[in-house]
This record gives C-alpha cells, sequence and structure tokens, in this order.
C-alpha cells in the first residue's frame, strides 16, 4: 500500500520537474534577496573602514575588528535614545498586553453591563482614525507631546489584540470559571487565578507582536517630539542617515586623544556609523524572531477568522 | 430570595463594567475624541491660539482645494500617486498568493522553512531601517554601484535613490520585498487545512502537478484572496506616510508624495493644519464609503460580509 502511493508520488512528467527547477531557483534568489543586505551591512562593519566606504567590501569581512561598535559610546545621543526606546518597549508591550488580556477575558463575561455596546465601541476603532493632523493636535491639547506618555497611551488598548486574546478565551472551557464562581471566586480573582495562566500563549503573542511594534514605532516620534532627550533609536537613525558626514567627524574628535596610533581602517566614516547603528537598531529584532516564530502563524490566523 | 439574586447579579454586571471603564475612557480618548478635531477643517486656525467664532471661515478650505489651476493640478499631482501606487499594489495582490502555492509545491521541508524564515524577516524591520538598508546598498559606493562599475556596465555612479525616475515602481518594489513573505503566511496557512487526500485522489486519477495546482489548490485559497482584496480596496487612498516619508527628497517629490504624506507635508511643513484636515477629512470618508463599498461586494458575490 505505502509502496503504491510512493509510486504515484514519484510518477513526474518532464513538466514537473522543469516546475521544481524554477521554483527552488526563483525561492533561493528572493531568500538571498532578504538576507543578504543585513549580512552586508553587518560583514562592513566589522570590516576595515577604507574598505568599506570604498564598497569593497561584497561578501566576506576583512581585516576583522569591532572599534566601529566600541565608537559608538562616543556618539552623544545614542545611549538616550537607545534607553528611551527600551523603555517605551518595555513599559508600553506591558500594558499593551494587560490591556488585551484584561479586556479580552472581560468582554467574554456576559454579565456585564452593556457588554456587546462596549466591544462593539472598542472593536469599530479598527475601521477607522480621525487622521495624523486632528490626532497631533488632541496629542497636543493633551499635553503629550514632548512626553514619554505620549508613546505609550495611545497604543495601550489595540482592538486587533483584544479580538485575539477574547477569541482565545472563548476556546477555554467554561467550566474551569463556573468552578470558581461557586467557590466565590470574584471576576479579578478568576482572572488572576486561573485565566492568565491558560492564556498565558496568546498574551507571549501580544507581547512580541507589541514589542516589535513598539521598537519599530517611528511617526509618533516624527509627530509628537520636538526635544531630543525623547528620540527613539529609530528617529536618530534616520536623522543620522541624513547628516552621517557630519556626525563621523564627531565620532573622530571624540576619539582622537586615542586614536593616535589608530590606522586608516578603524577611523570613522559617514559609512561606518550608518552602518553600526543600523545594526544595533536591527539586532533586537533578530534576537526575538525566533519566537516571533513560533507564534506568528497562529496568532495571524486566530485574527484572520474573527477580523 | 431571587430578586436579591437578579439585584446582585445586577450589581456584579455594573462592577464588572467599572472595572473595563478606564480602558473605554483611553478608547475614547485616543479614538474617538480625535475625531472631534475635524472642526479645525472649518476654521482658520494658527498653531498657538484658540479656536474661536471669528475665524469660523465655513467650507473655505475643501473649496480652496480646487479653486485655483496651481492647486488643481497640485491635487492632481497627489491624487496621481496615491492611485498609482495603491494601483499597483492592487494590480500585484495575486503574487502572495502565489508565492504560497509554490511554495507548497516544494516537498523538501527544510528548505521550505528556511526559505519561509528568510523571506519574513524584512516584515519586521521598520521602514527607517529598510531606508537604511536602500542607502547602504544603493548609493553612490554602495554595493550595487560598486558591481555595476566593476562589471564595466557604468562608469560613473548611479543615483538610484535621488531619482526621480520609476519612483512609484521603485516603492513598489520596496513594499514587496519588505511584506511579500509575510502576506504569504496567510495563504500558506489556508493551503495546509486543504485535505490532502483530494490531492492524492487526483494523483491518482492521473492529474499533472499544475492541474492539482489549478484545480485544487488555487480554488481553496480563492476565498482568503477575495477577502484581502476587498480590504485592499477599502484601504486604497491609505499608503501610510512612514514609507514614503522616509524615501522622499527633493528630486523624486513629484511623485512619492502619497495623500497621507501630503496632509503630513502640508501640516507639519508649512502650518496648514486646517487644509490637511480639511483633506484628511475628505480622505477618511471615502475611504469608509470603499469599505462599504467592497463589504456590499463581497456580500453580493459571496454570500457574506468580512466586517
Amino acid at each position: 500500500m505505502k509502496n503504491t502511493a510512493k509510486k504515484i508520488r514519484y510518477k513526474r512528467s518532464v513538466g514537473d520537474r522543469a516546475i521544481s527547477v524554477i521554483t527552488y531557483f526563483i525561492y533561493t534568489v528572493f531568500a538571498l534577496l532578504c538576507v543578504y543586505p543585513f549580512y552586508y551591512i553587518f560583514i562592513n562593519t566589522i570590516s576595515a573602514n577604507n574598505l568599506s566606504e570604498k564598497g569593497k567590501i561584497l561578501f566576506w569581512p576583512q581585516q576583522v575588528h569591532f572599534t566601529n561598535y566600541i565608537n559608538l559610546s562616543h556618539i552623544s545621543g545614542l545611549l538616550t535614545a537607545a534607553k528611551v526606546s527600551v523603555g517605551r518597549t518595555v513599559i508600553g508591550t506591558a500594558l499593551t498586553v494587560i490591556c488585551a488580556g484584561f479586556l479580552g477575558y472581560m468582554f467574554t463575561r456576559e454579565t456585564m453591563w452593556k457588554r456587546k455596546l462596549w466591544y462593539r465601541l472598542v472593536i469599530a476603532t479598527m475601521y477607522f482614525n480621525a487622521g495624523i493632523i486632528p490626532w497631533f493636535l488632541t496629542m497636543k491639547n493633551l499635553h503629550l507631546t514632548n512626553n514619554f506618555w505620549g508613546y505609550i497611551l495611545p497604543l495601550a488598548v489595540s482592538p486587533f489584540y483584544v479580538i485575539l486574546t477574547k477569541t482565545f478565551v472563548e476556546s477555554v472551557p467554561k467550566e474551569m470559571e463556573q468552578a470558581a464562581e461557586i467557590d466565590g471566586a470574584g471576576t479579578l480573582m478568576i482572572f488572576a487565578r486561573i485565566m492568565v495562566p491558560i492564556i498565558k500563549p496568546i498574551l507571549a503573542t501580544v507581547a512580541i507582536f507589541a514589542a516589535v511594534g513598539q521598537w519599530n514605532a517611528f511617526q509618533d516620534t516624527l509627530l509628537l517630539v520636538t526635544e531630543s532627550k525623547l528620540y527613539t533609536l529609530q528617529f536618530t537613525l534616520y536623522q543620522y542617515i541624513n547628516q552621517a558626514s557630519s556626525l563621523s567627524s564627531l565620532v573622530n574628535n571624540a576619539t582622537s586623544s586615542t586614536s593616535l596610533g589608530s590606522s586608516l581602517a578603524s577611523a570613522q566614516t559617514a559609512t561606518s556609523v550608518r552602518m553600526t547603528v543600523t545594526i544595533v537598531v536591527v539586532i533586537p529584532i533578530m534576537l526575538v524572531y525566533p519566537f516571533f516564530q513560533r507564534y506568528f502563524v497562529k496568532g495571524i490566523m486566530i485574527g484572520a477568522v474573527k477580523g | 430570595m431571587k430578586k436579591t439574586f437578579t439585584n446582585k447579579k445586577k450589581m456584579r454586571g455594573y462592577r464588572e463594567f467599572l472595572y473595563i471603564l478606564p480602558f473605554v475612557i483611553l478608547v475614547l480618548i485616543f479614538a474617538y475624541y480625535p475625531l472631534y478635531g475635524w472642526i479645525y477643517a472649518f476654521f482658520d486656525y494658527r498653531a498657538p491660539f484658540k479656536l474661536s467664532a471669528d475665524n469660523f471661515v465655513g467650507f473655505k478650505w475643501f473649496i480652496s482645494l480646487v479653486s485655483t489651476a496651481v492647486k488643481r493640478k497640485q491635487i492632481w499631482v497627489i491624487i496621481r500617486n496615491t492611485f498609482a501606487i495603491s494601483g499597483l499594489t492592487l494590480a500585484f495582490s495575486w503574487l502572495p498568493m502565489i508565492f504560497a502555492v509554490f511554495l507548497n509545491e516544494i516537498k523538501f521541508r527544510p528548505f521550505k522553512k528556511i526559505i519561509q524564515t528568510a523571506t519574513t524577516l524584512p516584515n519586521f524591520i521598520s521602514w527607517v531601517l529598510v531606508y537604511s538598508i536602500a542607502y547602504c546598498l544603493f548609493n553612490s559606493t554602495g554595493m550595487v554601484n560598486t558591481v555595476l562599475q566593476s562589471l564595466g556596465i557604468t562608469d560613473d555612479a548611479i543615483l538610484f535613490l535621488q531619482s526621480s525616475k520609476h519612483v512609484w515602481f521603485t516603492q513598489w518594489m520596496w513594499l514587496t520585498w519588505k511584506n511579500l513573505g509575510w502576506s504569504a503566511i496567510m495563504y500558506i496557512a489556508a493551503i495546509s487545512s486543504v485535505d490532502e487526500e483530494m490531492f492524492e485522489a487526483a494523483r491518482v486519477d492521473g492529474a499533472t502537478r499544475l492541474q492539482c495546482i489549478r484545480h485544487i489548490t488555487i480554488p481553496s485559497i480563492l476565498p482568503t484572496y477575495f477577502v484581502l482584496l476587498m480590504l485592499s480596496i477599502a484601504n486604497f487612498l491609505n499608503n501610510g506616510m512612514e514609507q514614503f516619508y522616509v524615501f522622499q527628497n527633493a528630486f523624486n517629490k513629484e511623485h512619492i508624495q502619497v495623500l497621507d504624506l501630503y496632509v503630513y507635508n502640508l501640516a507639519m511643513g508649512s502650518g496648514g493644519y486646517s487644509v490637511s484636515t480639511a483633506i484628511g477629512m475628505l480622505k477618511s470618508v471615502i475611504s469608509v464609503v470603499l469599505l462599504c463599498a467592497a463589504n456590499g461586494i463581497s456580500k453580493l458575490v459571496r454570500g457574506e460580509s468580512f466586517l
């Protein structure tokens, strides 16, 4: 039986084989196109800067050194930006997860007063928005411009994540809740003690989605922030791309006392600064990416069914 | 006895509402309250001052959009760019589907896994990083120019990013580079839910690979494609501004300014809060109409709505 099935599977025509070859080829090329840029930038940051500035590093690093990364600490503002980025990612993600988990659970409570109305009120926000200028003026009126909370509060309740958790909570057997209720547990107690441990997987999914969103956010800095102490890494990187030549002189001046002996190979150039910062901003994404992969298919499917 | 029970239940309902009230307030503030900002479109608003009855101007800004030949031309350029870029995206909206279909044809699992991992990666980096990568690869000493020069295809470096040629196409390419692998995930999930026995049966009946794709795989994922197509029609005017903002410069501005970016540039660049609110408002209204229309089409064609 198994044998015949195998035979059928391997009965391929010439056309079938041609398709195979072509698909393998196209996918390989596209995958390389997606990955090579990251690799290219990385090998340039650890190669001799005078070579990389001329575009000589294409496939392998040459004269490997790590001074580019060490010298980043001499750029004023970069550390502050990193702190802001990490801060908003940690606090923002925590808040978003709490909101999504709690609301996702509460919207399954049929006893709640006018439950459907509130649920629709939250979900409707997926389908419209006021536009960036009215939003900006609102934020200004609320004194959330040049304010760290301007990064956090508007993103706290996200309808998509609420749907995601609600769908997950609905798949949990009702008996668990009912048993706890008979034992006299209140709503909050049931949520904290029973629901949270069960819905952990979906909360992890939301956390990763939210963290990547917070880390990558750029537009809100652009709109809301004019004080450099609240600039994020993304925003700082954008500025560096546009003004890297003045930047490299800044770095070289800062390090000049120690760089008397340093060669051309490790002197900072516009290219090296730009590329090194790029890699620094990419690294956190690369670190969470494996976890992301495990969860996103699940997450996107639940969202697709409901959304 | 019964009365106290229902009372208790009611009390519980109110209490549960009180628990979610803070979150509902957050939603009201950050999603609904900005809608109030639309009134700026009817006033002559200058940045630091408050609105007053004196500077109420009625529909002046809406009319001013088409009042003079210069402005009509300007609006025409913006609409042309929006339509061109959205149109390209719409015209190639089948790409992720085909990507998923042929990926499914690859039977060598590790290869499949690697391809999926590599091609979804760009989706998780921000547009600033995409721009940074574009800059590193395509600037005058970047990898592309180095290769072209060493192959003798060109003598002088080509300034790809400062070019006003093929802007729509290159922007579409970047969008595709970033999104293709990710958009395919939905289809890959849909394909994996197709009963394997259907393929077996077809093969027993002597169907070739292409016939299997045409008669089994594609019909099984067309509903997903249809829903996503409708959603992209609904979002026809919403290209977002981040991508175009980071890629814009003095050379490509004529071709890259889509509606969202124009609204931003108008308000933040030249303080035209009122007129850009007016444009944003028009855009929002048209988007809601498009969404309802797409939903209507969906009801007509498939007998179900996607909202």
